[in-house]
């Protein structure tokens, strides 16, 4: 049992969880209204987007890559999807679009794929660029413009509800979304291929030495295409999911998102180069992120302060784990020097 | 030796550069053969001048971050907290027909400057103290920065500006060059001379190919890190007073898509993600293709401004796709000599 | 004889016209240690992957236990039994031993999915073949560099490997570490496990194998029995040359010391190090890898500053917290590992000599006088024979000798009256190895104050007057070079 703990004690999961935890507390004694139903049904509603989000951007850094493009990709595809349907007049249920928007995101994640995986370029200038692409893409040759209306099913699919939660005392209620089923299948889905899969391993293995994966036989290129490609899928699953619980599509309001999802993800224990990290960290990372996020008003702080917040979070959690970091390596190394002295 | 192997000589020795110079020729001419009359104006050319400064600026300053190995992300909150903060010193140093001395101008110039400096600074001190990854560093005091903007500003823009700081900047020198330019031209040889003719220069290039090899040959990596982000600070503090005159208003969120704009031009650039090598030439023709471009797609009323993006992208990508080739080649002709 | 194990016969390989083997040919027997030996660039690591199948051969042909390959793919390669343990072991730091013991395994049975008990039992069985101890679920990053090499043995047992090349396996080894790795060799070649061991450490080559091959530029030199060889003969088949050995004689002794320690100490590392340097003289500081050497010599040059006792420099003392305060006391430093700490590899000749002395080429402000430069350049290149057409090319493209001559240059262009040498001819050709040697010589007759500290005992022993032997952080012997032998100081380092 000790040991259990000690082994937990070395990883940053519980002290995410415990700062997470920490900071519902003091939102829940400033307002008392952190622990109500509807609360953290709305925090969980919150949370399906960038959520799903991170979880491709979590699999992007664990391989030793970082990916900026997911919003575009997510905003190109979800509009195409939905311009489609809407011409073609379709009614039908979820699942057409749904299989839509997965094809589209293999597509485009394939291109990042392509000079990532085979060309071996650079995956911060190559996500920079295509992002650049996509956005491109979307507002010129598509035109895209805000569609206020969009397809029925997917409408009933955004408003659906799982069940609602309601607050006894103020009586306010929250719906649990639909949606939040397809977060978890992202995740679990995620989970095992990362985890159940010789690809996923790769993943890993690739992130912690490219030459030694080479070596061991994981086919690197096509780890990494494949990945980009999956990576692709889940983005433009969100951005579909996105259009779905607005109940209309605006084609330029996820672009910006990367850099806070990027950060949830860091928060949560991910190395920035790559090879360590799990999905629990990841998800309480970005977990804690939409908490501050959406908070504000519990707390009584007035809404503009949320970037203050979220920037200060940023820097003290990543600033405390680098700190962490190097005192690690020393006491390692004094370690070492004693048990061979 | 014939011409033409001459110039093949001159392309060969700076592949990049030389590849950014076609471009735009080609792109040149190709505006010269559809649009002359409208693209070869003077008052074109001046008013693209007074464009690019502004994402000009923070380009300089990204680039000598990514020549240490680093990166700015926070170029934008900066010039955004700076042109606030200034903006409102102005009104408040503005009489009640909204007029200012003409002394508040530079005063206003200097404080900038100071405030980036510290904001560079705080990026610095991030960076080599805390060792945060330079990336997160600034992406969290990006986050900050413009936090602090929409606190102070409420989200809402700061207008309603004196109108002499907008005409002081928006004013030509010798009624040709705009003033704008004159910022832009005077911060790209101050970085250029910091680069190529100091020792500051040398040792940033230095930090950037290996810093522990740095620290062994006795460079105070730290010191020199946070100038480095200082500087940087300075160039996003300008680059916000040429957006507070273009745009004669202040706001936390203008110019977001500037900051993976201004990293694509940096590397466009030719100036290596991974640190140590970069040349500010080839960051100041990304600077001026990319204007090009986007004044010249501007000319064709038919065509989506929104196909620069596009554009911007795919030219990205194609040169990246390029030098991998003749990295490629490189390789195959060195394996040759040794 | 028996049917060899290996018959690699007249192999020929070129890179783009370069002829990198020049029809070489190497037999290796069934449970045989053979040791593959030559400088830098001789084309023993070409050879290593023509036999692994990374590189094809232009010519020439494998057999391998009989079987006759024209060119042998790395499948071959591995379905026949040859493993190849590489310098960097080609490990996962971040993740698992039992995942990086059976990935390799998995991964050939083409199994899609994880499988963790199938890849307990893999690597349980692969850690049972050496009777290496290790925790299953601790992360490789965690162990030691033997504990990472005995996962990289173990995984390689696990293909039934016939033939297992070890490339400088012994690098970052203590002593007692090669000892233990020697004896895991053993005990694989009691199971009929041949080994081709790659190194350039002639004692190692003496200690552990049966036959020897030396290549030198692409070339077969000599093959034979290790029994044969002794150390002047080693050196000429490596290099082509003949040496002498200068011992070195102190003759411009200052009387005052220039740089003097008194009960030095760096908790966990070194305690009580006390030394009085004169100039002229070049003292030796030897140990086992863990005897606290390297921390001394970094604690020295500021890089981790010594946290008990004192440092005097001329008779004033100093504080070094920081390389600055060193280079400002004017003591220079040439670090052990060249690659990673002495050079910018990617830079030019001309950046990395002046780099350290930068400050002393610009006026108040910071700007550089070119002129200066220049001129400091061109006199680093000439006095030190930096063998280059142009000094704006990039360090990359010289040899180790070379490259060393750089780190020496950049110390020198700042004047120091003390240098320190931390494993200063660590992996650099046996000829370029005497000319430094010979340079350090000159510069402490010259009035230099030199320390070398060095595992190396020939050449401590050669070029120090006086020598110290640190164990467990301590000075257990001041040894007179002149007086000793390599057998007395190896006594008191174990």
């Amino acid at each position: 049992m000790q040991r259990f703990f000690k082994k937990l004690s070395r990883r940053s999961e519980p002290y995410i969880f415990l700062v997470l935890l920490a900071l519902c507390v003091l939102i829940e004694i400033r307002s008392g209204q952190f622990f109500t139903p509807n609360n953290i049904v709305d925090k969980l509603s919150a949370l399906v987007v960038p959520g799903i989000f991170a979880v491709g951007a979590f699999m992007v850094i664990v391989s030793g890559g970082i990916d900026v493009s997911f919003p575009a990709l997510a905003s190109l595809s979800a509009f195409a999807t939905t311009k489609l349907l809407l011409d073609a007049g379709y009614t039908g249920g979820i699942w057409l679009p749904i299989l839509l928007s997965l094809v589209f995101g293999a597509i485009l994640g394939a291109f990042n794929g392509l000079f990532i995986g085979y060309f071996g370029l650079p995956a911060m200038i190559v996500t920079l660029g295509s992002s650049s692409v996509f956005k491109g893409f979307m507002q010129g040759t598509l035109e895209s413009k805000q569609l206020a209306v969009i397809p029925e099913g997917m409408a009933n699919f955004g408003r659906s509800a799982l069940f609602v939660a309601t607050n006894p005392e103020s009586g306010l209620t929250s719906r649990m979304p639909t949606s939040f089923i397809v977060f978890v299948v992202v995740l679990a889905a995620a989970w095992f291929i990362l985890n159940r899969t010789m690809f996923g391993r790769g993943i890993y293995a690739i992130g912690g030495n490219e030459v030694s994966a080479h070596r061991a036989g994981f086919g690197v290129r096509k780890t990494k295409f494949f990945m980009y490609v999956f990576v692709g899928m889940i983005a433009s699953l969100a951005g579909l999911m996105r259009t779905c619980m607005m109940t209309q599509m605006h084609p330029t309001n996820m672009l910006g998102m990367e850099m806070n999802i990027i950060a949830g993800v860091v928060l949560g224990g991910t190395a920035i180069s790559g090879g360590a990290g799990t999905l629990t960290g990841c998800m309480l990372g970005t977990l804690l992120i939409v908490v501050v996020e959406n908070s504000m008003i519990l707390l009584g702080i007035p809404t503009v302060w949320k970037d203050v917040f979220v920037g200060a979070l940023i820097i003290i959690g990543t600033g405390v784990s680098a700190l962490q970091v190097a005192r690690a390596n020393r006491v390692a190394a004094r370690k070492n020097a004693k048990e061979v002295g | 030796m014939g011409i033409g192997a001459k110039f093949g000589a001159i392309y060969r020795r700076d592949r990049h550069i030389s590849r950014l110079i076609l471009m735009m020729i080609v792109w040149a001419a190709f505006m010269a053969i559809t649009r002359f009359d409208k693209f070869y104006t003077l008052i074109n050319f001046q008013t693209m001048a007074s464009q690019f400064p502004e994402f000009g600026l923070m380009s300089l300053g990204i680039m000598v971050c990514m020549i240490t190995g680093g990166i700015d992300l926070s170029t934008v909150g900066v010039a955004n907290l700076v042109s606030i903060c200034m903006a409102t010193l102005m009104k408040g140093m503005a009489n009640e027909e909204s007029e200012i001395a003409a002394y508040v101008i530079p005063l206003c110039f200097l404080i900038a400057i100071l405030m980036g400096a510290l904001a560079g600074a705080f990026n610095g001190l991030l960076v080599s103290k805390v060792r945060i990854p330079p990336i997160l560093a600034t992406l969290g005091t990006s986050e900050l920065f413009t936090g602090i903007g929409i606190v102070i500003t409420d989200g809402k823009a700061v207008s309603k500006l004196p109108r002499m700081y907008s005409s002081a900047i928006n004013s030509k020198i010798f009624g040709l060059i705009p003033t704008q330019l004159v910022f832009f031209a005077a911060m790209a040889l101050v970085t250029w001379f910091l680069l190529m003719r100091t020792t500051y220069g040398t040792k940033i290039y230095m930090i950037g190919t290996s810093s522990k090899a740095a620290v062994f040959s006795g460079i105070r990596t730290d010191l020199l890190l946070v100038k480095t982000y200082m500087l940087s600070g300075i160039c996003s503090a300008l680059g916000g007073m040429v957006m507070l005159a273009n745009y004669n208003s202040a706001r936390a969120d203008y110019g977001t898509v500037y900051t993976l704009q201004c990293v694509l031009i940096v590397v466009l650039g030719g100036v290596n993600p991974n640190g140590g090598s970069g040349r500010i030439s080839g960051v100041v023709l990304a600077i001026c293709l990319l204007q090009m471009l986007q004044t010249g797609i501007n000319r064709f009323p038919q065509i989506s401004s929104y196909y620069i993006s596009l554009i911007w992208g795919a030219v990205l990508i194609l040169v990246m796709v390029l030098n991998y080739f003749t990295e490629h080649n490189i390789r195959l002709f060195k394996a040759r000599r040794s | 004889m028996a049917q060899p194990l290996l018959r690699a016969v007249d192999i020929c390989k070129s890179f783009s016209g370069v002829q990198a083997l020049k029809h070489v040919s190497l037999e290796i027997q069934p449970g045989e240690i053979h040791c593959l030996a030559g400088e830098n660039g001789c084309g023993k690591s070409t050879l290593i992957k023509v036999i692994s199948g990374v590189y094809q051969q232009d010519s020439g042909y494998i057999e391998f236990a009989g079987k006759r390959f024209g060119k042998i793919t790395p499948r071959d390669a591995i379905a026949s039994g040859i493993q190849v343990i590489y310098q960097d072991f080609s490990i996962f730091p971040n993740l698992t031993v039992m995942e990086n013991l059976a990935f390799n395994t998995e991964l050939a049975d083409g199994h899609k999915f994880v499988n963790r008990k199938r890849m307990r039992k893999i690597a349980e069985e692969a850690i049972a073949k050496i009777n290496f101890d290790v925790e299953l679920d601790r992360l490789v990053g965690t162990l030691s560099v033997a504990e990472k090499q005995m996962v990289a043995i173990s995984r390689a047992l696990m293909f039934n490997a016939r033939l297992i090349i070890m490339d400088e396996p012994t690098t970052a080894l203590t002593r007692k570490e090669v000892q233990a790795l020697f004896k895991i060799i053993m005990h694989l070649k009691e199971q009929g496990i041949a080994i081709l061991f790659v190194s350039h450490k002639l004692n190692e080559v003496f200690e552990i194998s049966e036959r020897f091959t030396i290549f030198r530029s692409g070339e077969l030199v000599v093959t034979g029995n290790t029994s044969d060889l002794d150390d002047r003969k080693f050196t000429y088949y490596m290099t082509g040359r003949e040496f002498e050995d200068k011992l070195f004689t102190p003759q411009n002794l200052s009387k005052e010391p220039v740089l003097e320690a008194r009960g030095l100490g760096l908790t966990g590392f070194f305690d009580d190090v006390s030394f009085a340097l004169r100039k002229g003289e070049i003292l030796g500081v030897t140990g086992l890898l863990d005897s606290g050497r390297t921390e001394l010599a970094l604690s020295l040059f500021g890089i981790r500053p010594a946290d008990r006792g004192a440092l005097y420099k001329d008779g004033k003392e100093v504080r070094l917290k920081s390389p600055q305060d060193a280079i400002d006391a004017r003591i220079g430093f040439v670090p052990e590992d060249r690659l990673s700490e002495g050079l910018f590899l990617p830079r030019s000749i001309a950046d990395n000599v002046v780099i350290s002395e930068i400050d002393r080429l610009a006026n108040g402000a910071g700007v550089l006088d070119r002129a200066k430069r220049r001129a400091e350049i061109d006199r680093w290149v000439k006095e030190l024979a930096i063998a280059t057409p142009d000094p704006g090319n990039a360090c990359l493209t010289l040899s180790g000798g070379n490259q060393q001559r750089i780190v020496l240059a950049k110390w020198l262009a700042c004047n120091p009256d003390v240098l320190v040498l931390n494993g200063p001819t660590v992996g650099v050709d046996i000829g370029s190895k005497h000319d430094i040697h010979a340079i350090l010589q000159r510069l402490a007759n010259e009035g230099m104050a030199i320390i070398i500290i060095s595992d190396d005992l020939p050449e401590v022993l050669e070029n120090c007057s006086r020598l110290l032997v640190l164990k467990a952080g301590r000075v257990v012997k001041e040894l007179l070079p002149a007086e000793t032998s390599e057998q007395e100081v190896l006594s008191y380092m174990l």
